[in-house]
């Protein structure tokens, strides 16, 4: 039977597998954001394994919470990366110095 | 049984192709790698009965948000050979990192199994299918982040118009306000050329 440590296993893999790609591709910011949508994923996934299992519809309302907060985050973190990418043309996130940060 | 076997289907796959988005070399096939591990994703939420959400996962990340990242790889004109120059050099590091938060999410997850958590809970027994139930729980009592949901999408969309939008000098657009000043007095010309000699523009 499927319980839910099989469904928190799958999300923890999601979770670290987004994190792993967050260090590997440290100089392709596009790539970093798709990981970052891997690791809301994994909490989605978390957060409906709860509800289903623990039989309270909640998880599945917060879930559509992080999916709003994950469209949101992409919507605006792609338009930084145009504008970015219009006035240096790169998006290598070492070229990224302009407040010298 | 084919439970049992749906959930290895699409928790192996959802896995594989986060792996896949990862690793492609080229970032297009990543976007792709992406739609497939959402789409397993809703598989598995599919199976939990949480119907609402995996449609919602289908309809928002594949068709609204792995579509505005394929357009966006797509459109920028980008050398993406140099960009992975550091991959190989970060790849020591970033599975030590992993390992260290994977294990410890192990020890979460083992930890909270023993501990004294009503975990043992029943699913309650459900007459009313998932989406209306979530639609009853959303409109009463999340009333308030529902709606502050939505202003965040109002102003992720306006902030998105906003910072990519830009004049440009070399287009000519429409002069709105000239058409509509233009009168009837002033945009025709009444004219009768002598014979031969035809109109002068």
């Amino acid at each position: 039977m499927i319980g839910l440590a099989h469904y928190l296993t799958v999300s923890a893999i999601l979770f670290t597998l987004g994190v792993l790609g967050i260090f590997l591709n440290r100089k392709n910011i596009i790539l970093m954001l798709m990981a970052i949508e891997l690791i809301l994923l994994s909490v989605n996934i978390n957060l409906v394994a709860f509800s289903a299992y623990l039989g309270d519809l909640t998880g599945q309302v917060f879930a559509m919470f992080v999916l709003t907060v994950a469209a949101a985050e992409a919507a605006i973190g792609l338009a930084i990366l145009v504008i970015f990418f219009r006035r240096r043309g790169s998006i290598a996130v070492d070229d990224v110095n302009r407040m010298r940060g | 049984m084919i439970a049992i076997l749906a959930f290895y289907l699409f928790a192996t796959l959802t896995i594989a192709s986060a792996v896949a988005v990862i690793f492609a070399r080229n970032p297009v096939h990543s976007v792709l790698w992406l739609i497939m591990a959402f789409f397993n994703a809703a598989g598995l939420m599919l199976i939990l009965g949480a119907e609402f959400i995996a449609m919602l996962l289908v309809i928002v990340y594949v068709g609204a948000v792995a579509v505005l990242f394929l357009f966006i790889v797509m459109m920028l004109d980008i050398d993406f050979a140099a960009l992975r120059s550091g991959f190989t050099k970060n790849l020591p590091f970033g599975l030590i990192v992993a390992f260290v938060l994977l294990a410890e999410i192990v020890v979460a997850v083992s930890a909270w199994k023993a501990g004294p958590v009503t975990g043992g809970a029943q699913p309650a027994a459900t007459t009313q299918p998932n989406i209306e139930a979530v639609g009853e729980l959303l409109y009463t009592r999340y009333l308030f982040p529902f709606e502050i949901a939505g202003l965040i999408l109002l102003v992720a969309m306006i902030g998105a118009i906003v910072l990519t939008h830009r004049k440009r000098g070399d287009v000519r657009g429409q002069k709105v306000w000239k058409q509509v000043d233009r009168r009837p007095d002033e945009a025709i010309r009444l004219e009768r050329p002598k014979v031969g000699e035809g109109v002068k523009l």
